[in-house]
Protein backbone atom coordinates (compact mmCIF):
# COMPACT_ATOMS: atom_id res chain seq x y z
CA UNK A 1 0.00 0.00 0.00
CA UNK A 2 0.95 3.73 -0.46
CA UNK A 3 1.13 6.11 2.29
CA UNK A 4 1.51 9.79 2.42
CA UNK A 5 3.00 11.48 5.33
CA UNK A 6 1.76 14.34 7.11
CA UNK A 7 4.42 15.90 9.62
CA UNK A 8 3.82 18.83 11.31
CA UNK A 9 6.50 20.30 13.75
CA UNK A 10 6.23 22.29 17.58
CA UNK A 11 9.42 24.57 18.08
CA UNK A 12 10.21 25.40 21.33
CA UNK A 13 12.67 28.57 20.89
CA UNK A 14 14.63 29.56 23.75
CA UNK A 15 14.63 33.94 23.98
CA UNK A 16 18.29 35.19 24.31
CA UNK A 17 16.69 38.05 26.93
CA UNK A 18 19.18 38.57 29.52
CA UNK A 19 16.48 37.92 32.72
CA UNK A 20 13.55 35.22 32.64
CA UNK A 21 10.27 35.81 31.75
CA UNK A 22 9.06 36.67 34.80
CA UNK A 23 11.74 37.55 37.17
CA UNK A 24 14.63 39.50 37.10
CA UNK A 25 16.92 36.36 37.30
CA UNK A 26 19.80 35.82 34.78
CA UNK A 27 19.49 33.55 32.46
CA UNK A 28 23.57 33.41 31.31
CA UNK A 29 24.69 29.73 30.74
CA UNK A 30 26.54 27.77 32.88
CA UNK A 31 26.13 29.25 35.91
CA UNK A 32 26.45 27.00 39.17
CA UNK A 33 23.26 25.27 39.76
CA UNK A 34 20.79 27.15 41.30
CA UNK A 35 22.47 30.58 41.80
CA UNK A 36 20.45 31.84 39.18
CA UNK A 37 17.02 30.43 40.40
CA UNK A 38 15.24 33.05 42.87
CA UNK A 39 11.91 33.41 45.07
CA UNK A 40 9.89 33.71 42.07
CA UNK A 41 11.64 30.96 39.71
CA UNK A 42 11.18 28.37 43.19
CA UNK A 43 7.58 29.39 43.14
CA UNK A 44 8.30 30.96 46.85
CA UNK A 45 4.77 31.35 48.45
CA UNK A 46 3.71 34.95 48.26
CA UNK A 47 5.78 36.03 45.38
CA UNK A 48 4.44 37.11 41.85
CA UNK A 49 5.80 37.35 38.16
CA UNK A 50 5.80 40.35 36.29
CA UNK A 51 6.49 39.75 32.68
CA UNK A 52 9.68 40.75 30.83
CA UNK A 53 9.26 43.29 28.07
CA UNK A 54 11.92 42.06 26.04
CA UNK A 55 10.20 38.53 25.76
CA UNK A 56 7.35 40.38 24.20
CA UNK A 57 9.53 42.66 21.96
CA UNK A 58 11.26 39.15 20.67
CA UNK A 59 7.83 37.45 20.11
CA UNK A 60 6.39 40.33 18.41
CA UNK A 61 9.71 39.88 15.82
CA UNK A 62 9.81 37.00 15.63
CA UNK A 63 6.20 37.42 14.20
CA UNK A 64 6.63 39.96 11.72
CA UNK A 65 9.72 38.60 10.28
CA UNK A 66 6.69 34.94 9.60
CA UNK A 67 4.61 37.23 7.86
CA UNK A 68 1.90 36.46 10.89
CA UNK A 69 -0.43 38.48 12.65
CA UNK A 70 0.30 39.82 15.99
CA UNK A 71 -1.95 39.98 18.93
CA UNK A 72 -2.91 43.28 20.31
CA UNK A 73 -4.07 41.41 23.87
CA UNK A 74 -2.47 38.03 24.88
CA UNK A 75 -3.25 36.11 27.99
CA UNK A 76 -1.21 34.01 29.78
CA UNK A 77 -2.70 30.29 31.40
CA UNK A 78 -1.72 27.78 33.60
CA UNK A 79 -0.87 24.59 31.99
CA UNK A 80 -1.01 22.04 35.40
CA UNK A 81 1.52 18.98 35.91
CA UNK A 82 4.03 17.56 38.25
CA UNK A 83 7.18 17.23 37.96
CA UNK A 84 10.18 18.24 40.31
CA UNK A 85 12.29 20.52 37.85
CA UNK A 86 8.56 22.78 37.52
CA UNK A 87 8.71 23.96 40.81
CA UNK A 88 4.88 25.81 40.80
CA UNK A 89 3.19 22.46 39.82
CA UNK A 90 2.30 24.07 36.51
CA UNK A 91 3.62 25.70 33.12
CA UNK A 92 2.97 29.32 32.61
CA UNK A 93 2.28 29.73 28.75
CA UNK A 94 -0.58 31.06 26.57
CA UNK A 95 -3.44 29.12 24.97
CA UNK A 96 -6.67 30.80 23.83
CA UNK A 97 -4.66 34.36 23.26
CA UNK A 98 -0.88 33.58 21.85
CA UNK A 99 0.78 36.17 20.81
CA UNK A 100 1.66 35.35 17.39
CA UNK A 101 -1.18 34.56 15.13
CA UNK A 102 -1.33 32.40 12.21
CA UNK A 103 1.61 32.97 9.57
CA UNK A 104 3.60 30.95 6.95
CA UNK A 105 7.55 30.79 6.27
CA UNK A 106 8.36 29.30 2.60
CA UNK A 107 11.02 26.99 1.82
CA UNK A 108 13.72 25.77 -0.66
CA UNK A 109 13.47 22.11 -1.78
CA UNK A 110 16.86 20.10 -3.44
CA UNK A 111 14.19 20.12 -6.54
CA UNK A 112 15.17 23.59 -7.17
CA UNK A 113 11.15 24.72 -6.22
CA UNK A 114 10.23 26.18 -2.96
CA UNK A 115 7.04 25.34 -0.59
CA UNK A 116 4.78 27.36 1.85
CA UNK A 117 4.66 25.67 5.61
CA UNK A 118 1.93 27.02 7.36
CA UNK A 119 1.87 28.41 11.00
CA UNK A 120 -0.45 27.84 13.65
CA UNK A 121 0.67 29.79 15.72
CA UNK A 122 3.58 30.68 18.16
CA UNK A 123 3.20 31.74 22.29
CA UNK A 124 5.19 32.79 24.97
CA UNK A 125 5.83 30.45 28.04
CA UNK A 126 8.67 29.69 30.49
CA UNK A 127 11.11 26.84 30.67
CA UNK A 128 11.28 24.24 33.06
CA UNK A 129 14.24 23.59 35.50
CA UNK A 130 17.07 20.03 34.31
CA UNK A 131 16.86 16.90 36.17
CA UNK A 132 19.91 15.27 36.68
CA UNK A 133 19.47 11.35 37.14
CA UNK A 134 23.19 11.05 38.82
CA UNK A 135 23.87 9.08 41.19
CA UNK A 136 22.26 10.76 44.19
CA UNK A 137 21.05 8.66 46.83
CA UNK A 138 19.80 9.40 50.67
CA UNK A 139 20.77 7.95 53.66
CA UNK A 140 19.39 4.88 53.58
CA UNK A 141 20.22 4.29 49.68
CA UNK A 142 17.78 5.40 48.03
CA UNK A 143 18.28 6.76 44.67
CA UNK A 144 17.63 10.66 44.65
CA UNK A 145 16.99 13.26 41.53
CA UNK A 146 19.09 16.67 41.56
CA UNK A 147 17.30 19.28 40.48
CA UNK A 148 18.94 22.68 38.75
CA UNK A 149 16.46 25.50 37.98
CA UNK A 150 18.74 27.49 36.60
CA UNK A 151 17.21 27.16 33.22
CA UNK A 152 13.37 27.51 35.09
CA UNK A 153 11.62 30.27 33.61
CA UNK A 154 13.92 31.29 30.44
CA UNK A 155 11.65 32.65 28.27
CA UNK A 156 10.48 30.73 25.10
CA UNK A 157 8.48 30.96 22.34
CA UNK A 158 7.00 27.88 20.75
CA UNK A 159 6.20 27.51 16.99
CA UNK A 160 3.19 25.05 16.25
CA UNK A 161 3.07 24.57 12.26
CA UNK A 162 0.38 23.01 9.92
CA UNK A 163 0.68 19.29 9.36
CA UNK A 164 2.04 21.22 6.06
CA UNK A 165 5.21 18.98 5.76
CA UNK A 166 5.18 15.66 3.94
CA UNK A 167 8.49 14.07 4.16
CA UNK A 168 12.22 14.42 6.54
CA UNK A 169 13.86 17.03 3.77
CA UNK A 170 10.82 19.25 4.11
CA UNK A 171 11.05 19.19 7.86
CA UNK A 172 14.63 19.51 7.90
CA UNK A 173 14.39 22.46 5.66
CA UNK A 174 11.77 24.47 7.49
CA UNK A 175 13.83 24.06 10.50
CA UNK A 176 16.74 25.40 9.17
CA UNK A 177 14.88 28.06 7.90
CA UNK A 178 13.69 28.69 11.02
CA UNK A 179 16.72 28.59 12.68
CA UNK A 180 18.06 30.95 10.32
CA UNK A 181 15.49 33.54 11.02
CA UNK A 182 15.77 33.23 14.68
CA UNK A 183 19.42 33.91 14.84
CA UNK A 184 19.09 36.25 12.51
CA UNK A 185 16.33 38.15 14.07
CA UNK A 186 18.87 37.77 17.09
CA UNK A 187 16.21 36.90 19.26
CA UNK A 188 18.02 33.35 19.83
CA UNK A 189 21.71 32.02 20.23
CA UNK A 190 20.78 29.36 17.66
CA UNK A 191 23.08 26.70 20.13
CA UNK A 192 21.32 23.17 19.44
CA UNK A 193 23.68 21.41 21.30
CA UNK A 194 22.76 23.52 24.24
CA UNK A 195 18.89 22.92 23.93
CA UNK A 196 18.67 26.79 22.88
CA UNK A 197 16.31 25.48 19.83
CA UNK A 198 14.38 22.13 20.26
CA UNK A 199 12.17 20.28 17.65
CA UNK A 200 9.36 17.99 18.53
CA UNK A 201 7.99 16.34 15.14
CA UNK A 202 4.07 14.95 15.18
CA UNK A 203 3.99 12.29 12.14
CA UNK A 204 1.05 10.16 11.20
CA UNK A 205 0.46 8.69 8.29
CA UNK A 206 -3.04 7.81 5.97
CA UNK A 207 -3.24 5.88 2.43
CA UNK A 208 -2.07 7.47 -0.55
CA UNK A 209 -4.75 10.58 -1.60
CA UNK A 210 -6.81 9.99 1.43
CA UNK A 211 -8.70 13.00 3.12
CA UNK A 212 -8.31 11.71 6.94
CA UNK A 213 -5.43 12.17 9.00
CA UNK A 214 -4.47 9.20 10.48
CA UNK A 215 -3.68 8.91 14.06
CA UNK A 216 -0.17 10.70 14.84
CA UNK A 217 2.47 10.24 17.37
CA UNK A 218 4.73 13.01 19.01
CA UNK A 219 8.59 12.32 19.03
CA UNK A 220 9.90 14.60 21.51
CA UNK A 221 13.14 17.09 22.29
CA UNK A 222 15.01 16.69 18.55
CA UNK A 223 17.89 18.97 19.51
CA UNK A 224 19.75 18.34 16.08
CA UNK A 225 18.93 18.67 12.28
CA UNK A 226 20.31 15.26 11.87
CA UNK A 227 18.70 13.53 14.58
CA UNK A 228 15.24 15.27 13.54
CA UNK A 229 15.56 13.30 9.83
CA UNK A 230 16.73 10.30 11.38
CA UNK A 231 13.68 9.96 14.27
CA UNK A 232 11.40 10.70 10.79
CA UNK A 233 12.71 7.98 8.96
CA UNK A 234 12.61 5.96 11.92
CA UNK A 235 8.78 6.56 12.71
CA UNK A 236 7.52 6.65 9.71
CA UNK A 237 9.18 3.20 9.02
CA UNK A 238 7.84 2.30 12.43
CA UNK A 239 4.06 3.36 11.16
CA UNK A 240 4.34 1.72 8.13
CA UNK A 241 5.16 -1.80 9.80
CA UNK A 242 2.46 -1.45 12.12
CA UNK A 243 -0.29 -0.44 9.75
CA UNK A 244 0.69 -2.75 6.85
CA UNK A 245 0.50 -5.80 9.45
CA UNK A 246 -3.09 -4.37 10.20
CA UNK A 247 -2.59 -2.49 13.75
CA UNK A 248 -3.82 0.60 14.56
CA UNK A 249 -1.23 3.53 16.20
CA UNK A 250 -1.83 4.40 19.53
CA UNK A 251 -1.67 8.44 20.05
CA UNK A 252 1.75 8.55 22.36
CA UNK A 253 4.77 10.89 22.89
CA UNK A 254 7.58 8.77 22.07
CA UNK A 255 11.50 9.69 23.09
CA UNK A 256 14.30 9.42 20.09
CA UNK A 257 17.70 7.99 20.65
CA UNK A 258 19.87 9.22 18.38
CA UNK A 259 22.53 7.43 19.09
CA UNK A 260 21.16 4.00 18.84
CA UNK A 261 18.37 4.98 16.24
CA UNK A 262 15.61 4.22 19.13
CA UNK A 263 12.60 5.15 20.10
CA UNK A 264 10.54 4.05 23.12
CA UNK A 265 6.82 5.47 24.09
CA UNK A 266 7.05 8.13 27.09
CA UNK A 267 3.29 8.24 27.49
CA UNK A 268 0.28 7.30 25.61
CA UNK A 269 -2.57 10.51 25.70
CA UNK A 270 -5.04 8.43 27.79
CA UNK A 271 -2.87 8.47 30.67
CA UNK A 272 -2.24 12.23 31.18
CA UNK A 273 -2.45 15.13 29.44
CA UNK A 274 -4.99 16.23 31.07
CA UNK A 275 -3.37 20.02 31.68
CA UNK A 276 -6.42 21.88 32.95
CA UNK A 277 -5.53 25.18 31.72
CA UNK A 278 -7.14 27.72 32.82
CA UNK A 279 -5.74 32.28 32.62
CA UNK A 280 -3.58 32.69 34.98
CA UNK A 281 -4.93 34.77 37.93
CA UNK A 282 -1.76 36.36 38.72
CA UNK A 283 -1.39 37.77 35.40
CA UNK A 284 -3.51 40.45 33.78
CA UNK A 285 -3.46 40.25 30.15
CA UNK A 286 -0.85 42.13 28.17
CA UNK A 287 -1.96 44.44 25.65
CA UNK A 288 0.32 45.77 22.96
CA UNK A 289 -0.11 49.03 20.89
CA UNK A 290 0.87 50.15 17.60
CA UNK A 291 3.63 51.62 18.23
CA UNK A 292 5.66 48.96 20.23
CA UNK A 293 4.82 46.71 16.83
CA UNK A 294 6.36 49.49 14.60
CA UNK A 295 9.32 49.59 16.73
CA UNK A 296 9.83 45.94 16.72
CA UNK A 297 9.24 46.52 13.00
CA UNK A 298 11.78 48.68 12.34
CA UNK A 299 13.92 46.90 14.25
CA UNK A 300 14.23 43.82 12.33
CA UNK A 301 17.41 43.38 10.62
CA UNK A 302 18.16 41.91 6.97
CA UNK A 303 16.33 38.17 7.06
CA UNK A 304 17.65 35.01 5.28
CA UNK A 305 14.87 35.48 2.01
CA UNK A 306 15.88 39.00 1.64
CA UNK A 307 19.87 38.20 2.37
CA UNK A 308 19.40 35.32 -0.53
CA UNK A 309 18.30 37.76 -3.02
CA UNK A 310 20.92 40.33 -2.22
CA UNK A 311 23.76 37.80 -2.33
CA UNK A 312 22.17 36.85 -5.66
CA UNK A 313 22.05 40.20 -7.27
CA UNK A 314 25.45 41.79 -5.56
CA UNK A 315 27.45 39.24 -6.19
CA UNK A 316 25.82 36.83 -8.88
CA UNK A 317 25.62 34.25 -6.73
CA UNK A 318 23.74 31.00 -7.87
CA UNK A 319 19.97 30.41 -5.99
CA UNK A 320 21.50 27.27 -4.60
CA UNK A 321 24.68 28.97 -3.32
CA UNK A 322 22.99 31.91 -2.51
CA UNK A 323 20.18 30.39 -0.30
CA UNK A 324 23.16 28.21 1.43
CA UNK A 325 24.95 31.56 2.60
CA UNK A 326 21.97 33.47 3.31
CA UNK A 327 20.44 30.98 5.68
CA UNK A 328 22.72 31.51 8.46
CA UNK A 329 23.03 34.81 9.79
CA UNK A 330 27.21 34.56 11.22
CA UNK A 331 28.23 32.27 7.66
CA UNK A 332 26.74 34.90 5.78
CA UNK A 333 28.44 37.44 7.88
CA UNK A 334 31.76 35.62 7.51
CA UNK A 335 31.10 35.07 3.40
CA UNK A 336 30.82 38.64 2.98
CA UNK A 337 34.05 39.65 4.47
CA UNK A 338 35.73 36.75 2.43
CA UNK A 339 33.57 38.14 -0.60
CA UNK A 340 34.59 41.83 -0.26
CA UNK A 341 38.77 40.56 0.69
CA UNK A 342 38.77 38.32 -1.95
CA UNK A 343 37.33 40.02 -4.99
CA UNK A 344 35.71 37.21 -6.06
CA UNK A 345 33.04 35.61 -4.57
CA UNK A 346 32.27 32.73 -6.34
CA UNK A 347 35.45 31.77 -5.63
CA UNK A 348 34.80 32.95 -1.57
CA UNK A 349 31.75 31.21 -1.93
CA UNK A 350 33.23 27.64 -2.83
CA UNK A 351 35.56 27.72 -0.24
CA UNK A 352 33.46 29.20 2.83
CA UNK A 353 30.46 26.52 1.59
CA UNK A 354 33.67 23.69 0.55
CA UNK A 355 36.93 23.22 3.03
CA UNK A 356 35.52 25.66 5.57
CA UNK A 357 32.16 24.24 6.19
CA UNK A 358 33.68 21.32 6.02
CA UNK A 359 36.37 21.74 8.71
CA UNK A 360 33.47 23.42 10.76
CA UNK A 361 31.77 20.29 10.91
CA UNK A 362 34.25 17.67 11.25
CA UNK A 363 35.11 19.13 14.58
CA UNK A 364 31.75 20.15 15.46
CA UNK A 365 32.41 24.03 15.65
CA UNK A 366 30.16 27.44 14.93
CA UNK A 367 31.03 30.02 12.81
CA UNK A 368 32.09 31.92 16.16
CA UNK A 369 34.37 29.55 17.13
CA UNK A 370 36.48 29.46 14.29
CA UNK A 371 39.64 30.06 14.39
CA UNK A 372 39.96 31.93 11.05
CA UNK A 373 38.17 34.99 9.95
CA UNK A 374 36.39 35.68 6.69
CA UNK A 375 38.87 38.50 5.68
CA UNK A 376 41.85 35.91 6.17
CA UNK A 377 39.77 33.44 3.65
CA UNK A 378 39.55 36.70 1.87
CA UNK A 379 43.19 36.92 1.27
CA UNK A 380 43.78 33.16 0.32
CA UNK A 381 41.02 33.70 -2.45
CA UNK A 382 43.17 36.64 -3.73
CA UNK A 383 46.36 34.59 -3.90
CA UNK A 384 44.13 32.13 -5.30
CA UNK A 385 42.84 33.86 -8.12
CA UNK A 386 45.69 35.76 -9.13
CA UNK A 387 47.28 32.15 -9.37
CA UNK A 388 50.15 32.55 -6.54
CA UNK A 389 49.12 29.24 -5.19
CA UNK A 390 47.41 26.40 -6.93
CA UNK A 391 43.92 24.80 -5.39
CA UNK A 392 46.22 22.34 -3.82
CA UNK A 393 48.30 24.76 -2.52
CA UNK A 394 45.50 27.15 -1.17
CA UNK A 395 44.64 23.65 1.10
CA UNK A 396 47.71 24.10 2.64
CA UNK A 397 47.55 27.77 3.52
CA UNK A 398 44.55 27.03 5.16
CA UNK A 399 45.35 24.18 7.17
CA UNK A 400 48.54 26.45 8.26
CA UNK A 401 45.35 29.31 8.97
CA UNK A 402 43.15 26.94 10.87
CA UNK A 403 46.16 25.21 12.80
CA UNK A 404 47.23 28.91 13.85
CA UNK A 405 50.88 28.80 12.80
CA UNK A 406 50.71 32.07 11.23
CA UNK A 407 48.02 34.27 10.71
CA UNK A 408 48.98 36.16 7.47
CA UNK A 409 48.50 34.53 4.13
CA UNK A 410 51.75 35.47 2.12
CA UNK A 411 54.07 34.77 4.92
CA UNK A 412 52.58 30.95 4.93
CA UNK A 413 52.79 30.86 1.11
CA UNK A 414 56.32 32.22 1.36
CA UNK A 415 57.07 30.35 4.49
CA UNK A 416 56.10 26.80 3.07
CA UNK A 417 57.37 27.93 -0.61
CA UNK A 418 53.97 27.46 -2.55
CA UNK A 419 54.15 30.03 -4.78
CA UNK A 420 53.75 28.39 -8.17
CA UNK A 421 55.72 29.07 -10.98
CA UNK A 422 53.45 30.74 -13.65
CA UNK A 423 56.80 31.88 -16.18
CA UNK A 424 55.85 30.37 -19.08
CA UNK A 425 59.60 30.19 -20.59
CA UNK A 426 60.52 27.98 -17.27
CA UNK A 427 57.20 26.00 -17.12
CA UNK A 428 57.82 25.28 -21.12
CA UNK A 429 61.60 23.93 -20.30
CA UNK A 430 60.35 21.55 -17.49
CA UNK A 431 57.30 20.26 -20.40
CA UNK A 432 60.25 19.97 -22.89
CA UNK A 433 62.67 17.97 -20.85
CA UNK A 434 59.71 15.61 -19.37
CA UNK A 435 58.30 15.09 -22.64
CA UNK A 436 61.78 14.12 -23.94
CA UNK A 437 62.09 11.96 -21.43
CA UNK A 438 58.31 9.67 -22.16
CA UNK A 439 58.37 9.21 -25.70
CA UNK A 440 56.32 6.59 -25.43
CA UNK A 441 53.45 8.00 -23.24
CA UNK A 442 53.92 11.09 -26.70
CA UNK A 443 53.76 8.90 -29.36
CA UNK A 444 51.00 7.34 -27.82
CA UNK A 445 48.79 10.54 -27.27
CA UNK A 446 49.45 11.73 -30.30
CA UNK A 447 48.09 8.34 -31.96
CA UNK A 448 44.94 8.48 -29.81
CA UNK A 449 41.79 10.15 -31.69
CA UNK A 450 39.52 9.58 -28.20
CA UNK A 451 39.08 13.30 -26.47
CA UNK A 452 38.50 11.65 -23.55
CA UNK A 453 40.97 9.15 -22.83
CA UNK A 454 44.05 12.12 -24.40
CA UNK A 455 42.47 13.76 -21.52
CA UNK A 456 43.20 11.29 -19.17
CA UNK A 457 46.78 10.93 -20.39
CA UNK A 458 47.37 14.55 -19.69
CA UNK A 459 46.85 13.61 -16.23
CA UNK A 460 49.55 10.93 -16.74
CA UNK A 461 52.44 13.35 -17.65
CA UNK A 462 51.31 15.87 -14.73
CA UNK A 463 52.73 14.20 -11.92
CA UNK A 464 55.90 14.54 -13.41
CA UNK A 465 55.73 17.70 -14.62
CA UNK A 466 54.75 18.89 -10.61
CA UNK A 467 57.59 16.37 -9.40
CA UNK A 468 60.08 18.66 -11.85
CA UNK A 469 58.94 22.14 -10.75
CA UNK A 470 59.17 20.67 -6.90
CA UNK A 471 54.75 20.96 -6.90
CA UNK A 472 55.12 24.59 -7.65
CA UNK A 473 54.31 24.99 -11.46
CA UNK A 474 50.74 26.43 -12.51
CA UNK A 475 48.87 23.33 -13.19
CA UNK A 476 46.68 25.10 -15.53
CA UNK A 477 49.81 26.95 -17.73
CA UNK A 478 51.22 23.14 -17.20
CA UNK A 479 47.78 21.77 -18.77
CA UNK A 480 47.73 24.49 -22.11
CA UNK A 481 51.54 24.02 -23.00
CA UNK A 482 50.92 20.48 -22.78
CA UNK A 483 47.97 20.08 -25.48
CA UNK A 484 49.95 23.03 -27.45
CA UNK A 485 52.89 21.26 -27.57
CA UNK A 486 51.36 17.72 -28.04
CA UNK A 487 48.34 18.71 -30.45
CA UNK A 488 51.27 20.35 -33.24
CA UNK B 1 -25.26 19.66 37.65
CA UNK B 2 -23.98 16.74 39.47
CA UNK B 3 -20.28 15.54 39.10
CA UNK B 4 -19.70 11.50 39.93
CA UNK B 5 -17.50 9.76 41.53
CA UNK B 6 -14.95 8.97 38.76
CA UNK B 7 -14.62 12.79 38.18
CA UNK B 8 -14.03 13.28 41.98
CA UNK B 9 -11.45 10.23 41.46
CA UNK B 10 -9.89 11.56 38.51
CA UNK B 11 -9.49 14.60 39.49
CA UNK B 12 -7.83 13.87 42.61
CA UNK B 13 -4.91 11.75 41.33
CA UNK B 14 -4.48 14.41 38.86
CA UNK B 15 -4.09 16.66 42.15
CA UNK B 16 -1.82 14.52 43.76
CA UNK B 17 -4.25 14.16 46.49
CA UNK B 18 -4.96 10.78 47.97
CA UNK B 19 -9.13 10.13 48.80
CA UNK B 20 -10.69 7.33 50.63
CA UNK B 21 -14.08 6.01 49.41
CA UNK B 22 -15.92 7.92 52.33
CA UNK B 23 -14.27 11.28 50.90
CA UNK B 24 -15.51 10.47 48.00
CA UNK B 25 -19.31 10.61 48.75
CA UNK B 26 -19.12 13.47 50.87
CA UNK B 27 -17.18 15.22 48.31
CA UNK B 28 -19.95 13.86 45.81
CA UNK B 29 -22.07 16.10 47.64
CA UNK B 30 -20.22 19.14 48.31
CA UNK B 31 -18.70 19.66 45.14
CA UNK B 32 -21.88 18.87 43.00
CA UNK B 33 -23.56 21.54 45.73
CA UNK B 34 -20.75 23.95 44.91
CA UNK B 35 -21.20 23.19 40.78
CA UNK B 36 -24.99 23.50 41.44
CA UNK B 37 -24.40 27.21 42.73
CA UNK B 38 -21.72 28.16 40.43
CA UNK B 39 -24.87 26.63 37.31
CA UNK B 40 -26.66 29.24 38.16
CA UNK B 41 -24.56 31.52 36.25
CA UNK B 42 -25.70 29.73 33.00
CA UNK B 43 -29.47 31.39 33.27
CA UNK B 44 -27.63 34.93 32.11
CA UNK B 45 -27.12 35.51 28.97
CA UNK B 46 -23.60 36.06 27.62
CA UNK B 47 -23.98 36.02 23.94
CA UNK B 48 -23.13 39.96 23.74
CA UNK B 49 -20.41 39.64 26.49
CA UNK B 50 -16.61 38.92 25.59
CA UNK B 51 -14.89 36.55 28.37
CA UNK B 52 -12.83 37.69 30.85
CA UNK B 53 -9.22 36.85 31.40
CA UNK B 54 -9.01 38.39 34.85
CA UNK B 55 -11.60 39.78 36.95
CA UNK B 56 -9.85 42.93 36.84
CA UNK B 57 -10.81 44.83 34.37
CA UNK B 58 -6.52 46.03 34.21
CA UNK B 59 -3.49 45.62 31.92
CA UNK B 60 -0.63 44.06 32.76
CA UNK B 61 2.63 46.04 33.22
CA UNK B 62 5.80 44.61 31.78
CA UNK B 63 9.31 45.12 33.37
CA UNK B 64 12.55 46.06 31.63
CA UNK B 65 15.20 43.30 30.57
CA UNK B 66 17.53 44.20 33.60
CA UNK B 67 18.57 41.72 36.10
CA UNK B 68 17.80 42.81 39.93
CA UNK B 69 17.93 39.20 41.81
CA UNK B 70 21.24 38.50 43.25
CA UNK B 71 22.02 34.90 44.38
CA UNK B 72 20.25 33.41 47.29
CA UNK B 73 21.04 29.51 46.97
CA UNK B 74 22.38 29.38 50.34
CA UNK B 75 19.23 31.26 52.15
CA UNK B 76 16.99 28.89 49.58
CA UNK B 77 18.84 25.95 50.07
CA UNK B 78 19.06 26.30 54.39
CA UNK B 79 15.05 25.25 54.31
CA UNK B 80 15.47 22.45 51.44
CA UNK B 81 14.94 19.14 52.93
CA UNK B 82 18.02 17.51 50.80
CA UNK B 83 20.71 19.14 48.46
CA UNK B 84 24.18 18.06 47.60
CA UNK B 85 26.46 20.13 45.00
CA UNK B 86 24.11 23.21 44.79
CA UNK B 87 21.48 20.81 43.87
CA UNK B 88 17.72 20.02 45.17
CA UNK B 89 17.25 16.51 45.92
CA UNK B 90 13.80 14.91 45.39
CA UNK B 91 13.26 11.03 45.43
CA UNK B 92 14.32 9.40 41.99
CA UNK B 93 12.09 10.49 38.84
CA UNK B 94 11.88 7.45 37.02
CA UNK B 95 10.98 8.15 33.43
Amino acid sequence: MQWDIVIGLEIHVQLATRTKIFSGSSTAYGAEPNTQANAVDLAMPGTLPVPNEQAFRYAVMFGLAVNAEIERRSVFERKNYFYPDLPKGYQTTQLERPIVGPGYVDIDLANGKSKRVRIHHAHLEEDAGKSLHDSFYDELGHGMTGIDLNRAGTPLIEVVTEPDMTNAEEAVAFAKKLHGIVTSLGICDGDMSQGSMRFDVNISLKPKGSETLGTRTETKNLNSFRFMEQAIAHEVERQMDILEDGGTIVQETRLYNGDRDESRSMRTKEEANDYRYFPCPDLLPVEIDDAFIDEARNSLPELPDARKARFMEQYSLNDYDAGLLAGDSRLAAFFEAAAERGKDAKLAANWVQGEFSARLNAEEKSVDDSPISGAQLGDLVVRIADNTISSAGAKKVFEALWAGENDNVDAIIDAKGLKQVSDTGELEKMVDEVLASMPDQVAQYQQESDPKKQKKMLGGLMGPLMKASKGQGNPKLFNEILVRKLGG
Amino acid sequence: MTISREDIEKVAVLARIRVDDEQVSALEKDLGNILDLVDQLSAADTDSVEPMAHPLNAVQRLRADEVTETDQREAFQAIAPATENGLYLVPRVIE
